[in-house]
């Protein structure tokens, strides 16, 4: 039994650590925030010289041929210092859809441009539109608008999902095309920024195979999920860590408010969700690295558990600082806002817990050794 | 990242599933064949089980090689735990015994007392029990009242203890006691072993809220009428109990795990196979989240597990992680029962064979009792905040003064 990162594996996640410390920690957050930025190119641009959006480019295109357990460990550590950088966007989703579906003149021509910056990607799903997808492909042009894109300020290309003839497909696009618009939308967290990208007749290549594209999207968000899960947790285990700094500082009545079993109990059950969602990221990161049948169960599982846990941490954070956690000064709000953030950048907790039961329903999983 | 047995670990698992094939029926092989016993006959084949293990060296895995114990790793029973667990063997009765009272013996007892007590212990031949919770005193256990007055070379017991797991059936069981009600609370006990066939004690079952009493609860009340015990069955210094009683009690959180009884796969069933408004019930939406709740709980504790058993393959000490089993997996089963029985409608209430009984009933009614023992949720909670989080203990009214001065009523 092993369910354990390895001794690399954790040496790179101390190294994250130190690095996100050292670069100031939650002060580039706030700086994003308090200049309306859309992200932090400097902080971007040393991540990059990191070598860190690399991780998964095998070496033939300059990467670094790494798994997904390093991500995981990077995503912890994202999560923990809520860093304003387009990092998801491009690796847990764009990098992973060239490598797992593009043909070689894409990879040959996109992925040694991502390990050196000169590319950074994202991606589109979410519309207005409720029902069916109305951003439309024909042969190979775009028209329709996308909205609530992570990082389309920064992004310099695009993977969007539209519908064709034939169904659905994905398709590659550069956002420096005069046929994209790109407008800002006002969002809950500015540490991040979220745009409306709109295309009229804009070129683009297809990815894969068509029609093929709902289950292309399907796999990618499985995977992202469990790595938006490790940032959830990374964030979950902040706030708690934050909040119980506080509970030891502040006295009221005479004593520590640590002292008191209503913040204890609070901080317990803090600490019961952060160490599930955890133990059900372990989960998801053995199913994401070992490419298992059961990635759909873990992503679900391990996304609803961290989508959880950094709920309760983040809200129970704020009101364990009083009034002060109400202020723009603390950083409680940050972990406040980015927990929503990512609480619906996939699809809301209702939306996972549906996928979860479907897997429950159609496997016959079982829980016990 | 894997679930392997390194090749040392895949090793012993053969080696333990040898000898229990050998020895013992796979639970696979008996489906459906299962029948109560009585009380008389549990004993016997549990003493009898315990005996086979004792004589193939498998009887206490982790006890030292001087005592008759293999000195195995902590991973070394786990894989014995997990291999012996797919049998059809009996168990339940000598876990206080060898889990609690055997270690407390070997470090306190003289040799010629552990040569006298360990080996019949060990062998099955004698159950021992665990005298440590009062009427008035559960969470805060060191508040206990049993008093120990000293006449001559003998100490006199008199008090009462409660939830006394199998004192009906044991031999012998570790207590402690109020020595001295006028020093502080925690300085004032002292620690005993005693043979509970002595002249005063009278064991009572408890009658608990499931309507198990006796051979089906285990758990009793015991009455201590000026017992006598000789000072040399005392285990550590006069005053020391609490230190004493502090060592059997952190193998006791280790012991409490996971709450057994219906869970997710039972609910999950369950709700693929009753109809519910002209459909199977897992399509009702209440129900899903429900199911998508405990299935991230059961889960979670289920890859807990795993992580705490990773750090104890690589030789590591786990982290605190554990902590969190008995407060989440109880409240669980008090949860996912309550569902089972509603999910019945007006049958749900229903102890009829006719209307089928179902595991739901008993969890619900069992779930309240393991919510308590071993650590309330609030305790519990309370642990994990101090000694997990650091937080600083809650100001004690009764500190630095003598026991019988704190109060006990308005």
């Amino acid at each position: 039994m092993n369910l354990d990162f390895s001794d690399d594996q954790k040496y790179l996640q101390d190294e994250a650590r130190k690095f996100f410390d050292k670069e100031g920690g939650l002060s580039n957050a706030r700086h994003v925030m308090d200049n309306s930025q859309d992200a932090d190119q400097e902080l971007w641009n040393k991540i990059i010289s990191l070598g860190w959006t690399a991780i998964r480019i095998p070496e033939g295109y300059n990467g670094l041929g790494l798994g997904h357990l390093e991500l995981c460990v990077i995503a912890e550590e994202l999560g923990r210092s809520l860093a304003p950088v387009p990092f998801s966007s491009s690796v847990y989703f764009f990098t992973e859809a060239l490598i797992k579906y593009a043909n070689e003149e894409i990879k040959k021509d996109f992925l040694p441009k991502l390990v050196t910056g000169e590319i950074t990607g994202t991606y589109g799903i979410a519309e207005s539109s409720e029902s069916t997808l109305q951003v439309t492909v024909t042969k190979e042009k775009l028209n329709g608008c996308k909205i609530a894109v992570p990082d389309a300020g920064i992004a310099t290309h695009m993977i969007v999902c539209a519908r064709s003839k034939e169904g659905t497909d994905l398709m590659l696009v550069d956002l420096s095309d005069p046929s994209v618009s790109i407008h800002k939308q006002k969002n809950i967290d500015t540490s991040r920024a979220f745009f409306k990208v709109e295309f009229n007749d804009t070129p683009s290549q297809l990815i894969g195979k068509t029609n093929e594209g709902w289950n292309y999207i399907q796999h990618l968000l499985d995977q992202a999920a469990v790595l938006f899960a490790f940032e959830q947790v990374g964030g979950s285990q902040a706030a708690l860590d934050m909040a119980k700094g506080y509970s030891l500082e502040r006295f009221a009545f005479g004593r520590q408010i640590g002292s008191y079993q209503a913040i204890k109990h609070k901080l317990a059950d803090m600490y019961i969700a952060v160490t599930l969602a955890k133990s059900n990221c372990y989960y998801g990161a053995w199913a994401l690295s070992s490419e298992s049948s059961e990635l759909s169960l873990a992503a679900a599982t391990a996304r609803v558990s961290a989508t959880k846990a950094f709920q309760l941490c983040s809200k129970e954070n704020i009101q364990t600082h009083g009034g002060n956690g109400f202020t723009w000064e603390y950083d409680c709000h940050l972990f406040y806002k980015r927990s929503k953030v990512l609480s619906v950048l996939l699809g809301s907790e209702a939306t996972w817990k549906e996928k979860l039961v479907k897997n429950l329903e159609k496997t016959n999983t079982l829980v016990k050794e | 990242m894997d679930f392997n047995d390194t090749p040392e670990q895949a090793k012993f698992r053969i080696k333990c599933r040898e000898w229990l094939e050998g020895n013992a029926e796979l639970k696979e092989n008996l489906a459906g064949s299962h029948t109560e016993k009585s009380l008389e006959e549990h004993l016997k084949v549990s003493k009898e089980w315990q005996k086979k293990k004792y004589d193939a060296g498998w009887a206490m895995l982790h006890w030292p090689k001087a005592f008759g114990g293999l000195e195995a790793s902590p991973i070394e029973r786990i894989i014995w735990g997990q291999e012996e667990a797919k049998f059809n063997v009996p168990g339940g009765i000598f876990e206080i015994g060898l889990g609690m009272c055997g270690p407390v013996m070997m470090q306190y007892a003289t040799e010629e007392q552990k040569n006298r007590y360990l080996s019949p212990m060990a062998e099955g031949q004698e159950i021992w029990c665990q005298l440590f919770s009062e009427p008035a005193a559960g969470s805060d256990v060191a508040g206990l009242r049993s008093k120990a007055e000293k006449d001559g070379d003998d100490w006199i017991i008199n008090g009462q203890k409660v939830w006394t797991s199998g004192a009906h059936y044991s031999d012998f069981g570790i207590l402690v006691v109020r020595h001295d009600p006028g020093l502080a609370k925690h300085k004032g006990l002292t620690f005993f072993f005693v043979d509970m066939k002595s002249k005063g004690i009278t064991v009572k079952p408890i009658k608990q809220i499931t309507g198990q009493a006796g051979s089906g609860s285990g758990f009793n009340e015991v009455y201590f009428d000026n017992v006598r015990i000789p000072d040399s069955q005392r285990l550590g210094e006069i005053g020391d109990g609490w230190k004493v009683a502090i060592t059997t009690l952190m193998n006791e959180r280790l012991a409490v795990g996971d709450a057994r009884g219906s869970d997710i796969e039972e609910a999950l069933i369950l709700s693929k196979s009753r109809d519910f408004e002209g459909q199977a019930l897992i399509k009702n939406d209440a129900v899903r989240e429900k199911l998508a709740d405990w299935f991230c709980e059961a889960n979670g504790l289920k890859y807990t597990k795993f992580r705490t058993i990773s750090a104890l393959s690589k030789g590591e000490a786990p982290g605190p992680e554990a902590s969190i089993t008995k407060i989440v997996s109880a409240n669980k089963l008090q949860a996912i029962g309550n569902f089972g029985i509603d999910s019945g409608e007006m049958a749900g209430m229903l102890l009829d064979e006719n209307e089928g009984v179902t595991s739901f009933q008993g969890a619900w009614l069992g779930a309240p009792g393991l919510r308590i023992a071993g650590g309330t949720d609030e305790i519990l909670r309370n642990v994990i905040a101090e000694r997990v989080l650091g937080l600083p203990q809650d100001p004690r009214a009764d500190k630095g003064i003598a026991f019988k001065d704190i109060p006990t009523k308005v």
